[in-house]
């Protein structure tokens, strides 16, 4: 019986974010609270030669790496990345010096001048001389297949970097308590950091305690930078020995935080005449910024994601994150995948041009069905929903219909079809070890878990899988705040991981406690035997085995399934591009929350608008040029089409209820499909955002048959031959 | 903001409120830091965002764009006025309005402005000046267009003042909550 699951529920935090009264960290205050000011680089690489403080300071805690206690890193992957430079900076905007003082005024007002000894910095990615990481997969006999190919597609594709614009601008509360210190603030993550303070400040783990505020939104810019924020406000909060407030506001968190990972993808396709695909030969290059950050991963799940959803027996992979003098990528919903999934999604729509084939059926013919196998040899379950979510978006949209119906106006219709791998890449769930606990309450149960909720709705569908596991009320189901001090680590809040992964521990211990309180009600329970805690931790559902040397077996446990179908209208002066309608079909296994998973659809598709189409960084100088919302374009109301969101349940055994993960796969094939719209007016863009300029400047197709035809950029191994009708379909 | 202080009057959540302030502060930080209420949230600090929308004699501005003697002798209403009864919350809470929550409370001052059955159209551009990241707007649509209409019984609680702090004593911000 499922009574709370599958339900539109009330979220439980609704009530108080529309009242007003959820607490965010800028609403939290402490009595003797200091304001907290970080002073950055002015260069993007160089020596520091001289700091001065040209101010009063008088009531300032002033605060420079020499204060570090423990060790000057951000722990993540490799510790290469200082909390405060030392010496020197590696691009523009790093920390360098923290201020607190009572007076926001003086606080702002304080200068400090630094002289620098500036040395060449790398902009291009191309040309960079540091790679943090080399991905390569490999399957088939690439060459073989290309020779088994009619016609060899060869093409580069490019997208920018990608603000993610958090309403909430970053900030961390740091109050210094029982010989440690307490943070409290906006953050994904409190495991990460909870970890990257006990190296900061050299405190053992009972005297760090990391607690969430209210968060306004994530989208992975909450996930690593935090780190970094709570380990500036704790170094002041200890040194000053009161409680530190540093909140950034818009320009600072837009110059110095995390974006998404520009990239260059290169393809080369071979397909036969009739639109098999028989080698795709793919390189990746993507610019992961001054530090490693999270880019090898990124990087990986991008390559795990390059060939998009089709079946291909020849396939190589290749791809290097770099090193440049930039701010630091790091994660951002889709997190690599989307870069990925645009250059293959934008490709196969030039494939079908060349074969003067419909794109609907070029992708109907290629689309990965249930039991083939992957890029890396994972066979497919049959939860694998490509051909599902192309045929129903093409259906809902009138595909056929308004393609034939728009040539020769202004509007234009692309497509899509995309995939998305639930949870942490390969292995990385084993080595998480998440942990979830579940703890009696008088009235019900208490959710114990480490899971944030940005906005997506992590506690009501805890909540509902919870309650309907145990056979109770889901208000009877409290979710406790994410506070280190009560929660186990059930990882971070990424990777679409929150419903499938830790919702799948929480319904594994919801059901061990149903065993354990037998007849007895929750009240009864406590009176009779006591307090009562129930936990577990991840296992590998049985077969699940990847090789991170190798790149070979099963990347994902599951992969959800999405068709995004687009049309825009182009103003022939303007050469603006504008969105009119999105439907979108999407597998996302059991929705737990449909109203949620509909939010997240929704949510993502107009932020992946955004990076079709207007949000563009400038780098000046290695610095963002545009880091305020007047210049850096998001989709307002008048900007967002209405988007149309068909579901597609097509349930994962081993998920809670048969649910899979939601968070990201919506973004991932937004940008492609618009695109591909574009590519149908006629016009070829090979990179986002597609501003009015890129558009005025793209080369203009000539049409031929159904499908458009580049006038460049192919090889040719043998003469082609096959009529172009228009409508004609082969097969 | 140091420097001359001037005593400044208006009406808050229907409570007439005297302050003495600098007059070019941010009619935003007026209200979080000087009067306690924290609803009001700041997501750009230049006007673009819509986080800290309030109403000013019934029009909704962005109250960082406001210096506060701008707001002297008008009828101020934040988010915290609407004191948890307005349809519109209710149905922000029940619909998708809300996700991550940072715009909402601008979100429903924007959509009160308004008034009970906007069409789409008077919805998309009456909601312009106000950013949402999380939702893709169609939930926020689909709150607003789902409101109940509003009973006579609460329009006429509407009509009176709603509690607030005491200006004389400013309440820190992020405390009133607890009250």
């Amino acid at each position: 019986m499922t009574r709370a699951v599958g339900r539109n529920v009330v979220r439980k935090d609704g009530a108080a974010k529309a009242a007003g009264t959820a607490l965010y960290v800028d609403d939290l205050t402490r009595p003797g609270m200091l304001h907290a000011r970080t002073v950055r680089s002015a260069i993007p690489c160089g020596a520091i030669t001289s700091l001065r403080l040209a101010f009063d300071t008088a009531g300032f805690t002033i605060v420079s790496a020499r204060d570090v206690p423990g060790r000057n890193v951000v722990p993540l992957i490799t510790d290469d990345q200082p909390c405060l430079a030392d010496g020197r900076v590696a691009h523009a905007a790093e920390p360098i010096l923290l201020l607190a003082h009572e007076d926001r005024e003086r606080l702002l007002q304080a200068r400090v001048e630094i002289g620098y000894r500036p040395e060449e910095p790398v902009f291009d990615a191309g040309r960079s001389g540091r790679v943090f990481k080399h991905v390569a997969i490999a399957k088939g006999d690439i060459e073989a297949g290309l020779a088994e190919a009619d016609l060899v597609i060869e093409g580069e594709y490019r997208t920018g970097h990608q603000e993610h614009l958090y309403i909430e601008p970053n900030g961390m509360l740091a109050i210094p308590e029982g010989g440690g210190v307490t943070v409290v603030g906006s953050l994904q993550c409190p495991y990460y950091v909870h970890r990257a303070l006990t190296v900061l400040l050299g405190l053992p783990d009972d005297k760090v305690r990391v607690v969430q505020a209210e968060t306004g939104g994530g989208f992975g810019g909450k996930e690593e930078y935090p780190s970094m924020i709570a380990g500036h406000a704790c170094l002041l909060a200890l040194k000053s020995g009161r409680p530190v407030k540093l909140v950034y506001d818009r320009v600072e968190d837009m110059l110095a935080t995390t974006k998404r990972h520009p990239s260059v993808v290169r393809h080369r396709t071979g397909v036969t005449r009739d639109g098999r695909i028989t080698a795709m030969d793919i390189d990746v290059l993507m610019d992961g910024g001054a530090y490693c950050t999270l880019s090898p991963v990124v990087l990986s799940r991008g390559c795990l994601h390059a060939t998009g959803p089709y079946r291909c027996d020849h396939v190589r992979v290749d791809g290097r994150v770099v090193m440049t003098n930039t701010p630091p990528n790091g994660a951002f919903r889709g997190f690599g995948a989307p870069q990925t999934l645009f250059a293959v999604e934008a490709h196969m729509d030039r494939i079908a041009g060349e074969l003067g084939m419909d794109p609907l059926r070029l992708r109907e013919m290629n689309a990965l069905r249930p039991g083939d196998t992957t890029a890396t040899g994972q066979v497919l379950g049959l939860d694998t929903a490509a051909l599902e979510v192309l045929r129903a978006a093409a259906a809902r949209s009138g595909y056929r219909r308004k393609r034939r119906a728009y040539r020769g106006t202004n509007r234009g219709i692309g497509l899509s079809l995309f995939f998305h791998g639930a949870g942490f890449t390969g292995s990385g769930e084993v080595k998480l070890q998440s942990r979830a606990s579940l703890e009696l309450t008088p009235s019900g149960v208490r959710v114990l878990v480490a899971s944030t909720d940005i906005g997506q709705g992590q506690r009501t569908v805890h909540a509902q899988i919870v309650a309907d596991t145990l056979g109770i009320p889901y208000d009877a189901v409290e979710v406790a705040v994410a506070d280190t001090a009560r929660v186990p680590d059930s990882g971070p809040t990424v990777a679409s991981r929150t419903t499938m992964v830790v919702g799948g521990l929480l319904r594994q211990c919801a059901a061990e406690m149903k065993q354990r309180l037998g007849r007895l009600t929750p009240a009864a329970y406590l009176r009779a035997h006591g307090p009562l805690t129930v936990t577990r931790q991840y296992e590998p559902p049985p077969g699940l085995v990847w090789d991170d040397d190798t790149y070979q077996g099963s990347a994902y446990g599951s992969f959800g399934w999405a068709c995004d179908v687009i049309e825009v209208e182009r103003d022939p002066v303007t050469e603006e591009i504008r969105p009119t309608r999105v439907t979108t079909a999407q597998d996302i296994g059991r929705a737990i929350f449909p109203l949620g998973v509909r939010g997240q659809i929704e949510g993502g598709t107009a932020q992946g608008l955004g990076y079709a189409l207007t949000e563009e960084v400038i780098l000046r100088e290695g610095a963002m040029a545009n880091a305020q919302l007047t210049n850096y374009i998001v989709p307002t109301t008048l900007d967002t089409p209405p988007i149309d969101v068909v579901l597609v349940e097509k349930p994962y055994r081993h998920g809670p209820f048969g649910a899979k993960g939601v968070g990201e796969m919506p973004f991932d094939g937004v940008a492609p499909a618009v695109v591909n719209a574009i590519r149908s007016l006629g016009i070829d863009v090979r990179e986002v955002p597609a501003t009015p300029e890129r558009v005025m400047a793209a080369p203009r197709l000539r049409e031929s048959g159904f499908g458009i035809r580049d006038s460049s950029v192919t090889l040719r191994r043998r003469q082609l031959t096959v009529a172009r009708r228009p409508g004609a379909r082969r097969r | 903001m140091s420097g001359i202080l001037r005593p400044i009057t208006f009406v808050l959540n229907g409570k007439r409120t005297s302050l003495r302030v600098h007059p070019l502060r941010r009619l935003l930080d007026v209200l979080r830091e000087d009067c306690g209420l924290t609803g009001t949230k700041e997501g750009c600090g230049e006007g673009e965002c819509g986080a800290c929308t309030v109403l000013v004699d019934g029009r909704a501005v962005n109250s960082c764009l406001v210096p506060v003697a701008q707001a002297a002798g008008t009828k101020v209403v934040t988010i915290e006025g609407l004191r948890g009864r307005h349809p519109l919350q209710r149905a922000f809470a029940e619909h998708g309005g809300a996700q991550c929550g940072i715009c909402t409370p601008g979100m429903i001052m924007a959509a009160a402005a308004l008034g009970p059955r906007p069409r789409l159209e008077e919805v998309r551009t009456g909601l312009a000046g106000n950013i949402c990241r999380c939702t893709g707007y169609e939930g926020i649509y689909r709150a607003i267009q789902k409101q109940e209409a509003r009973s006579k019984k609460q329009e006429a609680k509407r009509q009176r003042p709603a509690p607030t702090p005491s200006p004389q004593s400013p309440v820190p911000a992020g405390r009133r909550k607890r009250r």
